[in-house]
């Protein structure tokens, strides 16, 4: 190869050269690089999937969900039956939305949603997952002790509401369907839909109650 | 989303604002290869989540931060052991392709397109 190789120094960067990537960004482009030569991947796949999930795959595609859910009875219950199918009605689908299950909040239930052993997650509606849903603190806690997780995000649930937890799999993916708030009879869905949060989606918080009105 | 992160501020969870969906792009890049394996079958997306767990586990085990914030370097983990135990790659072509990589980058001269040269890794 004719250039001196030079694996003792630490150095990421040298004189002569391009600053070296770390040592886990050659990792990926060593695999990458591999799989590509066989034909196992397509770069330009890749490059979409990562513009997909970057810029076009959002909380905003479930809430637009809830929003027709809370304006279209008939829309509510064809999602409560089968939410792949009625999610895709809205063109949200493919990858880890293929076995979705909505599960509705009521005034006497609340539900939460975890994934205790990795980090399954419904991605055509809520896109990839935040930090604190991967983390440890909220895999073992959201199970051990829902009420005192929400309690700590400032959801104050009656003591009559019974709290459900659901732990997602590779197979099935959950999403919640919050109690819509009072005082929203008069707005459409694309109002309906700003009051719609990601974690609201997940069971940590509860939809915001429109502005400028009491709750 | 202008909606605030509410889950942000529970005591004992990573804050999580909203930043990007990477860090970096060694993410993007490895998050999509396992998405694109699974979807032409290289893997089943159950044993792309198994893989993912048992990773977890282990860093959980040894007592490695989980906070989440290292998640990505969990998920490469599971990637190239996934890799490895269906045979699309061995170890030592991937060792040897990383080194030819670092080499490129290190004689390549800024400006210039990095690349690897004939005989720098066995593609096989």
């Amino acid at each position: 190869m004719g250039d001196n190789h030079d694996h003792d120094h630490d150095h990421v960067h040298d004189h002569d050269g391009q600053d070296v990537p770390s040592a886990t960004a050659l990792r990926v482009k060593a695999l990458e690089s591999l799989l590509v030569e066989k034909g196992l991947v397509d770069p330009a796949a890749l490059d979409a999937l990562i513009d997909t999930y970057e810029s076009k795959i959002g909380p905003r595609n479930g809430a637009r969900v809830v929003a027709r859910a809370w304006a279209d009875p008939a829309y509510k219950q064809r999602l409560l039956k089968d939410a792949s199918s009625a999610i895709a009605e809205l063109g949200y689908s493919g990858a880890q939305g293929e076995h979705m299950v909505v599960v509705e909040n009521t005034p006497s239930v609340h539900n939460l949603v975890v994934c205790t052993l990795c980090s399954c997650y419904p991605w055509p509606v809520l896109g990839l997952p935040p930090v604190w849903y991967k983390s440890y603190a909220y895999r073992s806690r959201a199970v051990i002790d829902p009420r005192g997780v929400l309690a700590e995000l400032g959801v104050s649930l009656a003591e009559d509401v019974s709290v459900r937890v659901w732990d997602s799999t590779s197979e099935i993916r959950y999403l919640v369907l919050p109690l819509r708030p009072p005082n929203t009879d008069n707005l459409e869905e694309e109002a309906l839909a700003d009051l719609v949060s990601r974690d609201s989606m997940i069971g940590v918080a509860l939809p915001v109650a429109p502005e400028g009105r009491a709750r | 989303m202008s909606l605030p992160d509410r889950a942000a501020g529970l005591p004992g969870l990573p804050k999580d604002g909203n930043g990007p969906v990477f860090a970096e792009p060694w993410q993007a890049q490895a998050f999509a290869l396992a998405v694109e394996l699974s979807r032409r079958g290289a893997f089943t997306w159950t044993e792309w989540a198994d893989m993912l767990a048992a990773v977890l586990r282990e860093a959980t085990a040894r007592g490695a931060p989980d906070d989440g914030s290292r998640y990505y370097e969990h998920w490469l983990v599971a990637l190239e052991r996934l890799c490895l135990a269906k045979g699309l790659t061995d170890l030592g072509t991937l060792d040897g392709r990383t080194d030819a990589w670092e080499a490129a980058y290190r004689r390549t001269p800024h400006g210039k397109p990095v690349e690897l040269q004939a005989g720098d890794s066995a593609s096989t």
